[in-house]
C-alpha cells in the first residue's frame, strides 16, 4: 500500500515531465542523433554518447537527461541495420541477430528482418519499462543475490550455447570456442597482471585485442571480401522479396517467444558485471531450444532475429537498474551515461530510487518512449534501406572498407589497430572458409576476460572462506541460486547438442581434399600449443590457470580433430573448404588474394601517407579499376566518400590513422 | 635513465613559474587562445572518477583562459593509465593546447618502476594538483570490535575486493598489514565501485572509498545501518604531520588507529614506506600537465587561470560537490605537492616491492 502511494504520484511526476513539448524535442534529438551513428558499422552507443557529453554541462536536467536516454534507447534498435544488412554485428548487443539475419537479406527478406527485428526491440523496450517501474521498488536484494559465483555460472551460461553454434561437426566448435577463449586472454592478466603471449616491447598487445576489432575482423572482413569477390548485390535473388508488413506479422506470431526473451533481458541486463554480451546468446539459444521446427536456424529463420532482439532493448532497461541503484554501470554505454548524469548534477546511488524517484521514473520511461519512436522510426525506414541489398556490392564496399578502418582505429588511436584488424580479418576468412563456427569463436572470445575474472575472484574468496571451514565455503558455492543457474546450464548444453545438427550456418559447404585443411588446423593447434606453454611458465597462479586449464581442454580438441581427419577419407564433413568448387566462394569472379590485396593496399597507403591521402588514392583506383566506372563517376564517388568521413570525424571530434608522411611534415586537419 | 639534470631543470621551472606567478599576480601574458581548442587528455575511460574531475574543470578553464578557447576532455584509456601517460610523453604541443591529467594509477607503476611505464612525471610541468582522502569502513558487527583500536579483530577474517597490489589499493593493504589485520584481498575488480558491490552483497567485509566515493555511495548506507566508518587515510598539514581529514573531522585518521592499535607502530622502515605511498597517492593524487615543450609564459597563463577558478565566489560551494573539501593547488603548492607525489625514497620503494612480491607474488621485472 505504501508502495503504491509513493510510486504512483512519482509515476504522475514523470510523466508530466516526459510529455512536455520541450523534452520531446530533445528526446527525438537524442533518438535521431544516436540513429545516425548507430546505423553505422563499428560506431556504437560510446561514439555517440561521448558526442553530446562537451555539452551538457550547465544544460537543464531533465532536457539533458531527455537528449542522452533518447540516445542510448536508440542504439541496440539501429545497430541492427549493419547486423542484418551486411553481416557486421552493429555492437555486442546484436551479435545474435547476425546468425539469422544476415541469411534473411541474402534471400532479399532484408525489410522483413529488419520491421521483425525493430517491433521486437520496441516491444522488449517497452515490457522492460513496465516491468521496472514496479520491480524497481524490489530489485536491490535480487541483484546482491548474485554474487561471484552465480554471475560466473550465468557467463557459463552464455558459453554453454556454443553447444548450438557449434555447426555440423561439434568438436570443430569447441575448437573454435577454445581459440576465442585464448585469443581473449592475449595481454596483461586482469588480476595480477603477468603477460600472456604479449610482450611489453609490443605495447598495444599488452591491452589485449579490441572487441571491435574482434568483431569487425571476425565477420565484416570476411564478409565483405566474400560478397566483393562475387560481385554481385547483398540480396542473391538482386531484389526484394518478403516486406516489411510480413515482419510485423512474424513477430505477432511469435509473440510468446518475443516476451519470453524480453524477460530474460531484463533480468541479465540488471546483474552489474554481466553487461550486455551474454543476453542476445542466451536470448538465442533460448529461441532455439524451444522451437519446434528448428531445421531452418542458421539459414535464415525469423524466430532467430525475434529473440536476440526483444532482449537487446528490454536489456538496456534493465542496465538501467544497477546503474541508478548501485552507481555501477551495466555496460560500457551505461558507463557513459553515468558520466553524462553526473555532469547534470544527479548522482546515481542508494538514495537515487528513495530520493529521486520522480527522476528515476523519467529515466524509465524516457527510454521506454525512446524505444517507441526509434524503432517507429526504424520500421518506416526498413523498407527503403533493404534496398541498399540490391545495390551492386562492388560500389558499397570501398565506403564498408572505409568505415570498419576508421572504426577500428578509434579502439586505441594506433596504426596497430588497423594491422590487428588486417590479421584478425585475415583469420576470419580462414574461419569462413574452413567453416569453423565464427559465433563460437566470438562467444568465446567475448566471454574470455569475464569468465576469468569471475573464476579468479570467486576461487579466492571460496577458498578464503574454506580456510575458515568447509561449511562456510560450501555454503558460499553451493547457493540454491547457483544450484539452479547449474540445472540450466546443464539443461541447456543437452537440448542444444540435440538441435546442433539442425543449425548449419553455410547449408552447403563442399568437402574435399585433405591438404588445406590439415595446414590451418595444424596453425590452429601450434598457436594454442604455444599459448599454452608460455601460460605454463607464468609464475602467478591466479594469472595462469585459466589459460592453461582452456588451453588443455582446447589443445585435446584439436588433436581429437587431427586424429578424425587422419583417419577420415578425402570427402568427410571434416575437410570442408568453401573454396573448392560447388562452395560459395569457389565460384566467385574474383580470387581472394586479388581482393585481399586492396584492403591490404589501403592500410599500407595509410601507414605512408596517413587515412584521408591513402583513402583518396584507395577510391579513385578502387572505383576505376575494379567497379569500373569512369574517372569521373570515380572522382564523384571518392569526394563523397571523403567528405562524409571527415564531417564524421569532424562532429564526432575523432582522429584520423596518421603515416610516415605526417611523422616529418606538420599538415593541417585533415591530413594530419 | 640520466633524469636527475632534467629534474633540477625542471624543477627549478617550477619553482620560478610559482614564484613569477605570485609575483605578477593578475599580470596579463601574451598568450592568447582565441578560436582555438584545447585538448585536456585524461588516460582514463569516461567512466571512472578522473572524468569527473577533467569534466569539473573543463567549461570552468574555457572561462578563465585568455581568449576563452573550447576546452574539450579526450580519454585514452588502457593498461591501466600507463598507455596514455605513454603517449604524452611524446607529446611536444608547445602553444597551451595539450593538457594532460594525471592520477594515483599513473603515479604508482611510475614510483614501483613498472616496465610499462615509458614516461617520465619531470619532464612535464605541473599547473595543478588535486588531493583527496579516503574512508575505511567495516559491516556494523566487526565494527562493534573497534574501539578506537584494532585489536579485537586480529582474529578476523577480513575479505577485501582489491583492483590489484599495485595499484592506489596499495595504500589500504599497507595500513591493513600494519594493523596486523588478517586480510585475504580478492585482485581483480575494475574499480572501486565493484569493491563497493562486493561488499553490500556480504562477499567483502572491509572496504575503502575515496571520498567523493564515500560521500555519495557510502553515507546512505551508514545511515541505514549497513557500514560503519572506522578511519580515514588523513590529511597531510604543512609541516607533513598526517592529520585528521577536514571533510571527515569526526573520524581518527590512520595514525591515531595505528597509534592506539598495540601491534602497530608510527615509525620504523613498514611505516615510512606507508606515509610515502600515501602521499604519493592521496593529497595530490589528481595533477594537470603541461608538456615539456610548452613556454613559460603558457605555464603562467595556465597557473593564472586555475588561479583564477579558484578564486570564483562559487568554486568552494561547486567544487564541494564534486571534488570535496581539499586542497586545489598551483603555482609554487603545486611544485612542491608534485614533488611529494613523485618521488618515494628507495628504502621506500625496495620495502614495498619485497612485501609485494612476498606477499602476493607481484614481481615487477
Amino acid at each position: 500500500m505504501e508502495l503504491i502511494n509513493t510510486a504512483l504520484p512519482a509515476l504522475a511526476d514523470a510523466l508530466t515531465l516526459i510529455l512536455h513539448p520541450q523534452q520531446i524535442m530533445f528526446l527525438i534529438a537524442g533518438v535521431l542523433l544516436g540513429l545516425s551513428v548507430g546505423v553505422l558499422p563499428g560506431l556504437g552507443g560510446i561514439a555517440g554518447l561521448s558526442l553530446v557529453l562537451p555539452f551538457m554541462y550547465g544544460m537543464d536536467p531533465i532536457s539533458g537527461l531527455a537528449l542522452m536516454v533518447g540516445l542510448v534507447a536508440v542504439i541496440p534498435t539501429s545497430d541492427t541495420f549493419s547486423s542484418v544488412l551486411l553481416g557486421i554485428p552493429g555492437s555486442t548487443a546484436s551479435q545474435a541477430t547476425v546468425l539469422d539475419g544476415f541469411p534473411l537479406a541474402k534471400k532479399g527478406e532484408a525489410a522483413r528482418a529488419l520491421s521483425a527485428a525493430f517491433v521486437s526491440s520496441l516491444f522488449g523496450g517497452l515490457l522492460g519499462a513496465m516491468v521496472l517501474t514496479v520491480f524497481i521498488f524490489f530489485a536491490r536484494p535480487l541483484i546482491l543475490a548474485f554474487g561471484l559465483p552465480e554471475m560466473l555460472l550465468i557467463t557459463v551460461l552464455g558459453l554453454s550455447m556454443v553447444a548450438i553454434l557449434a555447426g555440423r561437426l561439434p568438436i570443430k566448435g569447441l575448437v573454435a570456442a577454445g581459440l576465442g577463449l585464448m585469443v581473449g586472454t592475449i595481454g596483461a592478466a586482469g588480476a595480477g597482471g603477468s603477460l600472456r603471449m604479449a610482450t611489453y616491447d609490443i605495447p598495444y598487445l599488452v591491452d589485449g585485442l579490441p572487441l571491435v576489432i574482434i568483431g569487425l575482423g571476425i565477420y565484416a572482413v570476411p564478409e565483405i571480401v566474400s560478397l566483393l569477390r562475387q560481385d554481385q548485390a547483398i540480396s542473391k535473388t538482386g531484389g526484394l522479396g518478403k516486406g516489411w508488413i510480413d515482419g510485423l506479422k512474424d513477430w505477432w506470431r511469435n509473440i510468446w517467444l518475443s516476451v519470453r526473451c524480453s524477460g530474460i533481458g531484463v533480468i541479465v541486463g540488471m546483474i552489474p558485471g554481466l553487461g550486455g554480451s551474454v543476453v542476445d546468446w542466451i536470448a538465442y539459444g533460448f529461441s532455439v531450444q524451444t522451437a519446434k521446427d528448428k531445421s531452418k536456424f542458421g539459414t535464415g529463420d525469423i524466430r532467430g532475429v525475434i529473440g536476440p532482439e526483444s532482449s537487446n532493448n528490454a536489456k538496456e532497461g534493465g542496465g538501467l537498474v544497477p546503474t541508478l541503484i548501485f552507481g555501477i554501470p551495466g555496460s560500457g554505454s551505461m558507463a557513459v551515461f553515468l558520466g553524462g548524469l553526473a555532469l547534470l548534477g544527479y548522482d546515481p546511488g542508494p538514495h537515487m530510487v528513495r530520493n529521486n524517484l520522480d527522476v528515476t521514473y523519467t529515466i524509465v520511461w524516457s527510454l521506454a518512449l525512446a524505444n517507441v519512436f526509434g524503432a517507429g522510426l526504424c520500421i518506416l525506414l526498413s523498407g527503403s534501406i533493404a534496398r541498399l541489398t540490391t545495390i551492386r556490392f562492388t560500389l558499397m564496399a570501398p565506403f564498408l572498407f572505409m568505415m570498419i578502418t576508421f572504426a577500428a582505429f578509434q579502439s586505441s588511436q594506433q596504426l596497430a589497430d588497423l594491422v590487428a584488424l588486417v590479421a584478425v580479418g585475415f583469420l576470419g576468412i580462414l574461419l569462413r572458409r574452413f567453416d569453423y563456427s565464427r559465433p563460437a569463436f566470438l562467444i568465446g572470445f567475448v566471454l574470455s576476460s569475464q569468465a576469468e575474472a569471475f573464476a579468479n575472484m570467486a576461487n579466492q574468496v571460496a577458498s578464503s572462506r574454506f580456510r575458515r571451514g568447509f561449511e562456510y565455503g560450501i555454503d558460499y558455492l553451493a547457493s540454491p541460486l547457483s544450484l539452479a543457474i547449474l540445472a540450466l546450464i546443464v539443461i541447456s548444453v543437452i537440448v542444444g547438442i540435440r538441435s546442433a545438427k539442425h543449425i548449419l550456418g553455410n547449408s552447403e559447404t563442399p568437402a574435399g581434399t585433405k591438404r588445406a585443411p590439415m595446414i590451418f588446423l595444424l596453425a590452429i593447434t601450434g598457436y594454442v600449443a604455444v599459448a599454452w606453454v608460455n601460460a605454463l611458465m607464468i609464475s602467478r597462479v591466479g594469472d595462469k590457470i585459466f589459460p592453461v586449464t582452456v588451453g588443455a581442454v582446447t589443445l585435446v580438441c584439436c588433436l581429437l580433430l587431427l586424429v578424425r581427419m587422419m583417419r577420415a577419407p578425402e570427402g568427410d564433413i571434416a575437410f570442408a573448404d568453401l573454396e573448392l568448387s560447388g562452395g560459395e566462394d569457389g565460384e566467385a569472379a574474383h580470387g581472394l588474394w586479388v581482393t585481399l590485396a586492396w584492403f591490404f593496399a589501403l592500410l599500407i597507403l595509410s601507414s605512408i601517407f596517413g587515412f584521408i591521402i591513402a583513402l583518396t588514392l584507395f577510391f579513385l583506383a578502387f572505383f576505376y579499376y575494379r567497379a569500373g566506372l569512369s574517372w569521373a563517376k570515380s572522382a564523384l564517388f571518392t569526394a563523397c566518400g571523403v567528405a562524409f568521413i571527415c564531417f564524421l570525424a569532424y562532429t564526432l571530434g575523432r582522429e584520423f590513422p596518421p603515416g610516415l608522411l605526417q611523422a616529418y611534415f606538420k599538415l593541417p586537419w585533415p591530413l594530419k | 635513465m640520466n633524469k636527475k639534470t632534467n629534474s633540477a631543470r625542471s624543477i627549478a621551472c617550477g619553482i620560478l613559474a610559482g614564484v613569477s606567478a605570485l609575483a605578477m599576480g593578475t599580470a596579463a601574458s601574451a598568450v592568447d587562445l582565441a578560436g582555438k581548442t584545447v585538448e585536456f587528455v585524461i588516460p582514463f575511460s569516461e567512466s571512472g572518477g578522473s572524468a569527473r574531475w577533467a569534466n569539473f574543470f573543463a567549461p570552468l578553464l574555457n572561462e578563465a583562459l585568455p581568449g576563452a578557447p573550447t576546452v574539450v576532455v579526450k580519454y585514452r584509456p588502457g593498461a591501466g593509465s600507463t598507455a596514455g601517460a605513454n603517449w604524452f610523453q611524446e607529446q611536444t604541443t608547445a602553444d597551451g593546447t595539450l593538457l594532460f591529467g594525471s592520477s594515483g594509477s599513473t603515479q604508482f607503476p611510475y614510483l614501483l618502476g613498472d616496465p610499462r611505464v615509458r614516461y617520465e612525471y619531470k619532464d612535464w610541468q605541473v599547473v595543478l594538483a588535486s588531493g583527496t582522502g579516503g574512508v575505511i569502513y567495516l559491516p556494523p558487527d566487526l565494527a562493534a570490535k573497534v574501539n578506537g583500536n584494532f585489536d579485537g579483530l586480529a582474529d578476523e577474517f577480513l575479505l577485501y575486493g582489491s583492483q590489484g597490489a599495485t595499484t592506489l589499493d596499495l595504500v589500504p593493504l599497507l595500513a591493513f598489514k600494519l594493523l596486523g589485520l588478517n586480510v585475504d584481498p580478492v585482485f581483480g575488480i575494475e574499480g572501486r565501485g565493484d569493491g563497493r558491490l562486493m561488499f553490500e552483497r556480504g562477499e567483502a567485509n572491509i572496504d575503502y572509498q575515496t571520498s567523493s566515493a564515500y560521500l555519495k555511495s557510502v553515507v546512505p548506507m551508514v545511515e541505514a545501518g549497513l557500514a560503519v566508518p572506522v578511519f580515514t587515510f588523513g590529511a597531510l598539514d604543512d609541516d607533513g604531520n598526517i592529520v585528521r581529514d577536514p571533510t571527515f573531522p569526526d573520524l581518527p585518521s590512520f595514525k591515531e588507529v595505528c597509534e592506539a592499535t598495540a601491534v602497530c607502530e608510527t615509525s620504523g622502515v613498514a611505516w615510512d614506506a606507508y606515509k610515502a605511498f600515501f602521499i604519493a597517492g592521496f593529497p595530490a593524487q589528481k595533477m594537470v600537465f603541461l608538456p615539456g615543450a610548452a613556454s613559460q609564459d603558457v605555464v603562467d597563463t595556465y597557473t593564472k587561470a586555475f588561479q583564477d577558478v579558484k578564486a570564483r565566489p562559487d568554486f568552494a560551494e561547486k567544487s564541494e560537490v564534486t571534488l570535496g573539501v581539499y586542497p586545489q593547488l598551483t603555482g609554487a603548492g603545486a611544485q612542491k605537492a608534485f614533488d611529494q607525489a613523485t618521488s618515494v625514497t628507495p628504502e621506500a620503494k625496495q620495502y614495498v616491492t619485497d612485501w609485494l612480491k612476498e606477499a602476493y607474488g607481484v614481481s615487477l621485472e
